[in-house]
């Protein structure tokens, strides 16, 4: 079966050949590589094939040139994390029949990464966040001696796998809406390794752990785009192991940060009113007495009212809000 | 560029980083060499477990006699011996380190059966186990501030006076050339897997280390003897983890039949993988097969069994044929997996030559002998990992360092420069590479014969003075892989030859070598390794050495 697979090429060195031309990129505002060059390759394949079998048979018998970073060809080693067709896969786990769109699949190295050479993009970016969680168990003391393991329930290791059958492969960081707008956000890979430590039993440094992470850059400054879960190719699902840390943290007492108050912002006016108050909903993210931030808020609100898109100064609750707060009381917690 | 360390570790799988980490724990100053990333790495594919006798119900002596029989007696018995009573504390260090084991209901760490083992001993996690050893390691090369040169790939060992002086690496990214000088060179680069066709190795696993210390004078041991795993995936070829039938998967011919009744009647699916393998395919020639298959049957261990021990071949079997293991039998047959033999070194890793020292798969201490254990590669990795380095650390501080060296980085920097520069002439790496690949599986594969190993041999020097004038289709610097290609079958085609040259010696069947004009063992002659030494950089010269029999005097061996 023919394929058509338009590659995004790159060489520093300004090497190209003549069938390398221009291209549409993808709207991605926050490309931050330069511009490439798209290449259109014709392959002839099994039906079942997958992009990286493309890639593999393009670089082997057509295009020596061509620059991708590949391994195991089975979803193990996390090698050939790309962007395909506007979204980041493994190319060894996405079917090329699935990925044809209009007759062809684009693929390119993901625009949130800088980039190397074509497909090869550097993850530099992605284990800095990966050490900055501090990946490592922290021993609970006393360590047992050589001969003895930590006695711990099976169940409490096989929470843990989920988060340690990732691969590392980075597809999560490169499709992060928030990463692409904020490169200090540690992002979903770091932040489910963050989990798996932090939940570890035999971690002697879980609260510490919980504090660090909800600093800025961590576990609040993801968005909930959901798409760390959608493309993972481990099912890892990051964005749930950050709500995880979120809950561990509150509980562990660590309310004292902008996620914290806006989380606690929107239960409040929904337990007061029935509704969300959306003027009082920044302040109160950002703290009343944190003058200085409050302050660099105006800009923004004078935009709003300049558009017309200000909330009602007056805030209404909705009638039956006995109802609303048997539910908070149901439910309990923090908001009862 | 030059830069010096006491120790460089060339490969950053489980063996080299263990390595690495105790060297540094040794105070050694330590760097990595390596070509991927060191989660990359191969080690992440091994999914069944590691062995060790730890519970109370087991011994060393048990699982090293395993061993020892699975070898076919070819393993050096006091090097089994080391590996299997330091397996138990070496397994707890991970564990201390993070290792998420299986446990069973009192805490404690639980087991699973796998082959050639007369009890279970294999710890695991879930088919995931090699994966999550390796980024535990990885994270605490990190805790320990380990120095890794990725995606650096070594052309040659700097040699001095027949002393092992340091490595010259090719820095992808800017394709600029270094000297690493050190006074030790661990190298543990993994296996030759790309020698054959198909394999369930990765397409890095090239056989470098083989060769760049073949070349550098250190011997390889029993290379003839080459592993092929019972089931690997149809087409594809991918690995499907021994655990499965050591969670009690079976083997069905075409007619339905747990065959292995008739080859191996007490381990039935769990004998050892040679004589697995050898029944697959004996099955299959023998017109039982469905389309060069045998089926791996998992229907009967229920959903819960193939979901939380076995995920990762599930998802496989899914994403690559289409099949639901829970619901179907998955088409399986026997592909090349591993290699037993490599550079020959001690119990503590070291080579003849010094200055090089070996560890992991490239190694051939030797503990496997003609046939590995499931679960002993692993074990292997680690334990010889870490002996490895702090021999290597200790060599180091009694070695003082040189200043040599520039000009061996220039021969190599004129040596790519002229492989660069050659013109094309109708070959490709990638085409000579397929070709070798598929001579190396039909004529050193699972059955070698005297024709086929000398057709293999003619056709090695064909291959080698085609290779002698091939082009590199990529004329840039940064990120060359056509340049590594080139580089990595020169590795393949050293590889292929020491196979070869080794298994036309070995005129009997033991292991994983079976002679089909010599199909019996023949301890009375052939109880010896073949030992391969390089001289002068080219010429290959046979020898053979004892094998150490310490307790376990050579038996027959049925499963």
């Amino acid at each position: 079966m023919e394929f058509t697979i338009e590659v995004g090429r790159y060489n520093p060195e300004g090497i190209y050949s003549d069938a390398a031309v221009p291209g549409k990129p993808f709207p991605a505002p926050w490309d931050r590589s330069p511009v490439r060059r798209y290449q259109t390759y014709k392959v002839d394949l099994p039906e079942h094939a997958v992009v990286l079998d493309a890639l593999i048979a393009i670089r082997e018998y057509q295009d020596q040139s061509l620059a991708v970073r590949c391994a195991c060809r089975s979803a193990i080693c996390g090698s050939c994390g790309i962007w395909i067709n506007g979204h980041a896969n493994l190319a060894c786990k996405s079917k090329l029949q699935e990925f044809t769109k209009d007759g062809t699949t684009r693929v390119e190295s993901p625009p949130s990464m800088p980039i190397i050479r074509d497909l090869v993009c550097d993850m530099n970016p992605f284990w800095e966040k990966h050490l900055a969680v501090k990946p490592w168990l922290q021993n609970k003391q006393p360590v047992p001696p050589p001969n003895e393991e930590y006695r711990v329930p099976n169940a409490s290791m096989e929470e843990l796998v989920q988060e340690v059958s990732c691969i590392s492969c980075g597809v999560c960081l490169m499709d992060c809406e928030s990463f692409a707008v904020n490169q200090e956000f540690l992002g979903p890979q770091a932040l489910a390794q963050a989990y798996r430590y932090a939940n570890d039993p035999r971690d002697a440094q879980s609260k510490e752990r919980l504090g660090e992470y909800s600093k800025s850059g961590g576990v609040w400054d993801c968005t909930h785009c959901y798409e760390c879960v959608t493309q993972c190719p481990k099912g890892v699902e990051p964005l749930e192991q950050i709500l995880k840390l979120r809950r561990m943290a509150v509980d562990a007492g660590f309310t004292n940060n902008p996620g914290t108050r806006h989380a606690d912002a929107f239960a409040e006016s929904v337990r007061d009113s029935g509704r969300l108050n959306e003027l009082t909903l920044l302040p109160k993210s950002i703290g009343y007495f944190n003058v200085v931030d409050q302050l660099k808020t105006l800009p923004g609100a004078f935009n709003l009212i300049r558009a017309g898109k200000l909330p009602p100064l007056v805030h209404k609750k909705i009638p039956g809000l006995s109802r609303i707060k048997a539910i908070f009381q149901r439910v309990g917690g923090r908001f009862k | 560029m030059t830069r010096d360390h006491d120790v460089v570790v060339l490969g950053a799988g489980l063996a080299g980083m263990r390595a690495a980490l105790e060297a540094a724990r040794e105070d050694a100053d330590v760097a990595i060499v390596t070509k991927v990333h060191p989660i990359r790495s191969h080690s992440s594919a091994a999914q069944g477990g590691i062995n060790a006798a730890i519970s109370e119900t087991d011994s060393w002596e048990s699982h090293a006699f395993d061993t020892v029989k699975g070898s076919d007696y070819l393993a050096d018995q006091d090097a089994v011996e080391v590996m299997c009573q330091e397996a138990p504390s070496d397994i707890i260090e991970f564990e201390h380190m993070g290792v998420i084991f299986y446990r069973g209901a009192d805490g404690r760490l639980g087991t699973r059966a796998f082959g050639g083992a007369s009890q279970a001993r294999t710890y695991f996690v879930g088919d995931i186990t090699g994966q999550a050893l390796l980024v535990t390691l990885y994270d605490q090369i990190l805790k320990a501030g380990v120095k890794v040169y990725e995606e650096w790939f070594a052309t040659k060992l700097h040699m001095e006076d027949g002393v092992c002086r340091g490595l010259v690496a090719l820095e992808m990214i800017t394709g600029e050339l270094h000297l690493l000088r050190a006074k030790a060179v661990v190298v543990a680069s993994g296996g030759l897997g790309r020698l054959y066709e198909p394999s369930t190795n990765a397409l890095i696993c090239t056989g470098d280390g083989y060769s760049l210390a073949y070349r550098a004078g250190a011997p390889l041991m029993d290379m003839e003897m080459v592993q092929y795993h019972p089931t690997t995936l149809a087409g594809s070829g991918f690995l499907m983890t021994e655990a499965a039938r050591g969670e009690g998967a079976y083997l069905l011919n075409s007619e339905g039949e747990r065959f292995m009744k008739r080859y191996a009647p007490n381990k039935m699916e769990l004998a050892a993988r040679d004589v697995t393998s050898r029944a697959e395919a004996t099955e299959i020639a023998e017109g039982r097969g469905i389309n060069g298959n045998v089926l791996l049957d998992l229907r009967h261990l229920g959903p819960d069994v193939v979901l939380k021990k076995l995920p990762q071949i599930h998802e496989m079997a899914l994403d690559y044929l289409g099949i639901d293991m829970i619901k179907e039998p998955v088409p399986v047959r026997p592909g090349m997996h591993y290699q037993m033999g490599g550079i020959r070194t001690d119990v503590q890793g070291a080579s003849s030559v010094p200055g090089i020292y070996a560890a992991g798969e490239v190694a051939c201490v030797s503990v496997h002998g003609g046939n590995r254990l499931g679960a002993n590669s692993l074990l292997d990795t680690i334990v010889f990992g870490r002996r490895s380095g702090k021999s290597s650390a200790e060599y180091a501080k009694k070695t003082a360092a040189t200043s040599g060296g520039e000009e061996l980085l220039r021969s190599e920097q004129e040596r790519l420069r002229e492989l660069l520069a050659r013109p094309y002439t109708g070959d490709t790496p990638a085409g000579l590479r397929l070709e070798l690949a598929t001579m190396m599986d039909k004529n050193v594969g699972l059955y070698r014969s005297d024709a086929g190993l000398h057709e293999a041999l003619d056709a090695l020097r064909g291959f080698r003075k085609r290779y002698e004038k091939i082009a590199v289709g990529d004329k840039g610097r940064v990120f060359n892989q056509a340049l590594t290609f080139a580089l990595e079958l020169g590795y393949l085609l050293d590889c292929g030859e020491a196979i070869v040259r080794s298994a036309i010696e070995r005129k009997e069947s033991r292991g994983a070598h079976t002679h089909t004009e010599h199909p019996d063992r023949n301890d009375v002659d052939w109880l010896k390794h073949t030992v391969l030494t390089c001289v002068d950089g080219e010429q290959a010269e046979i020898s053979f050495a004892p094998v150490t029999i310490t307790r376990w005097k050579p038996e027959v061996r049925t499963y």
